[in-house]
């Protein structure tokens, strides 16, 4: 498959280029840290966003790194989303080991599902996630006793962090216990893309019958970035369940799989910092449009996606790095 | 005796929308191997533009009908030419996003000109109410709706099998370059299949909108449907469609019936089997 518009080109890191690329990010972190202290209205609406960055972050492993175009990847979220809500109302409500829970039980789906659907490709395999998340959909949708069904998980709360901080009404615990999951699967994510393989995975995503060709096991590899995509997934949704205390029957439908997806795309596949861009996007013009009339959000969504795939492959990061790069360009002449 | 009677004939009268509806999606992603999740929206716009005539001017089912699926086929003839030509050749993800964003902009478009609520179909008297049949009342316009899609089927396959036309198409989906190379026009081929395709998309639509309610969320809600019907039956055929969206208008129906709870689940989970088994659907290559 030859993909010359949205997957950022194979560039090796440059070292000239050091210096706004390290530092930009890091501001952006430390920044991030002070919403609570300053922005203090904004911090729940923020933990919303951080949560929604990590679930576009676990899709860009699979959407930008490994070329696996996944419609059901709302499946892992919810599957995460719903352990974490059932647990805490049926064992334990400790935070952590629900959120690990979580994790671990969407990374069981991803590998369970992943090992069937990666055997197939292109439509087999769109319409195989589809399905698979549909079905999940529809399980919990009918297990009222278990999940509540339509209505969703209610009433689910969850002890201090660490025994020591409570989830207030402020959003202060949540907000900074989400950043730090975040930040820790960011600093996964980046060592896995860098490492011999993530560059496997973009080599398959250039061009799978190559590598096939050069021995490297395509199917296992394909395999293990699901099942890392699926457990990030997983903590994502633990994580919107914990800092809502609610769990929606949304977060396993297809609109939330097309949601990150769009998400993703508007910010720029394959680039890690992606989701990062794309996510507060999709939120402020989601804020900015939905409030008259639901129509005008779904224009909205469907101009984004047509701009986007028609104009700006690549998403805003990679607008933006076309700009420096023509600059930099022009500079120089 | 009853219970199975009735259930083959609803289930048989919603494979025949699901066949008409996708059957145009298989060809021409057989042709192009263009991955559009948008095909259900040209089945939706069938059915509003269908529903309005009857309703709002007052014309007959069967003036509305044609009528519905010429402008459709307008629609999407124009479509392709102006947008989906753009994108051939252009990655998966690419042709899936862009097709999302036609959905979503559709579903917009349609709710700000007809409202969030599902359009009511308003059939004439003679259609309207049951029929009795060997003691079994069963509604009337879903006869006719049968006999309809039968009628189109059955040119749809002489279109198909017996003239020039359907053999550049079936060879077009064999082999396009060589297509290409015996002198075959496939750009302008494929323009045409597209737009029959969202023609008979229309038709089904417009004649299944009492099975498939006429709604904004049209397209989204029964895309899992149109995917799988085609992606069981087969790129390019337009035999494995027929077989797997009967197959599965009977399989929903019955299970709608016999089992309300588990219904859909155990479809998606056949659907499911049947795809690991042959990932090319059922006519496609092992």
């Amino acid at each position: 498959m030859t993909d010359r518009s949205n997957a950022a080109v194979l560039v090796l890191p440059q070292a000239g280029t050091v210096g706004a690329r390290k530092i930009l990010p890091m501001l952006l972190w430390v920044a991030a840290l002070a919403i609570p202290t300053f922005a203090p209205g904004y911090t729940p609406l923020a933990s919303q966003i951080v949560v929604m960055i990590l679930f576009a972050l676990s899709l860009d492993l699979l959407v930008g790194f490994t070329g696996i175009v996944t419609l059901g990847h709302a499946a892992l979220f919810g599957a995460g989303a719903y352990t974490a809500g059932i647990m805490a109302l049926r064992l334990t409500n400790d935070p952590l080991i629900t959120a690990l829970s979580g994790m671990a039980v969407a990374a069981l789906v991803g590998l369970v599902t992943g090992s069937c659907m990666l055997r197939t490709k292109g439509l087999a395999f769109l319409v195989l996630s589809l399905a698979a998340a549909f079905m999940l959909h529809e399980l919990a949708n009918m297990a009222t006793s278990v999940t509540g069904g339509d209505d969703g998980l209610q009433g689910v709360s969850f002890a201090p962090l660490l025994g020591v901080f409570e989830f207030d009404f402020r959003g202060q615990t949540a907000f900074y216990y989400s950043l730090a999951c975040l930040f820790a699967a960011f600093l996964l994510v980046r060592r896995v893309v860098n490492s011999p393989f993530g560059w496997s995975l973009r080599g398959i995503r250039e061009n799978d019958g190559r590598m096939r060709a050069i021995g490297c096991p395509i199917y296992r590899r394909r395999l293990a970035a699901y099942v890392i995509s699926s457990a990030l997934a997983g903590l994502a949704g633990a994580l919107q369940a914990q800092i809502t205390q609610f769990v929606a029957l949304r977060s396993l439908s297809l609109e939330l799989s097309g949601d990150v997806l769009i998400m993703l795309i508007l910010g720029g596949a394959g680039r890690l910092y992606g989701a990062f861009v794309g996510v507060p996007l999709f939120m402020f013009a989601q804020d900015l449009l939905a409030k008259e009339d639901p129509a005008n959000w779904y224009l909205g969504q469907g101009v984004i996606l047509l701009v986007m795939t028609l104009f700006v492959p690549g998403g805003v990061l990679g607008l933006v790095e076309r700009v420096r790069r023509s600059l930099g360009r022009g500079g120089r002449r | 005796m009853t219970a199975v009677v009735t259930i083959l004939f609803f289930g048989v009268a919603y494979g025949m929308i699901l066949y008409l509806i996708s059957v145009g999606l298989s060809v021409t992603m057989g042709l192009m191997g263009f991955v559009n999740l948008a095909h259900g929206v040209f089945a939706m716009l069938g059915g509003y533009a269908a529903v309005t005539l009857m309703n709002q001017l007052g014309l007959s089912l069967f003036a509305a009908l044609p009528l519905a699926c010429a402008m459709v086929t307008v629609v999407g003839f124009v479509l392709e030419r102006t947008l989906y030509s753009r994108l051939y050749g252009r990655s998966e993800l690419d042709q899936v996003l862009f097709s999302m964003g036609l959905i979503l902009i559709s579903m917009a478009l349609v709710r700000v000109v007809w409202g969030p609520l599902a359009q009511p179909v308003q059939l004439p008297d003679y259609l309207k109410g049951q029929s009795v049949v060997g003691g079994i009342e069963l509604p009337t316009y879903r006869f006719v709706l049968v006999a309809f899609g039968t009628a189109v089927i059955v040119a749809l396959w002489v279109i198909f099998e017996r003239t020039l036309f359907g053999a550049r198409i079936r060879a077009a989906v064999d082999n396009r370059g060589m297509a290409q190379a015996i002198g075959i026009d496939t750009g302008r081929l494929f323009a045409v299949t597209f737009g029959l395709g969202t023609g008979l998309a229309a038709l089904g639509g417009a004649l299944g909108a009492d099975v498939l309610a006429i709604a904004p969320n049209y397209p989204l809600h029964y895309i899992v449907y149109f995917m799988v019907v085609v992606a069981v039956g087969g790129l390019g055929s337009i035999r494995g469609p027929f077989i797997a969206a009967l197959s599965i208008g009977l399989a929903d129906t019955a299970c709608k019936y016999l089992l309300p709870e588990m219904g859909s689940v155990f479809i998606f989970a056949f659907v499911f089997a049947l795809l690991l088994w042959r990932p090319n659907g059922i006519t496609g290559k092992r």
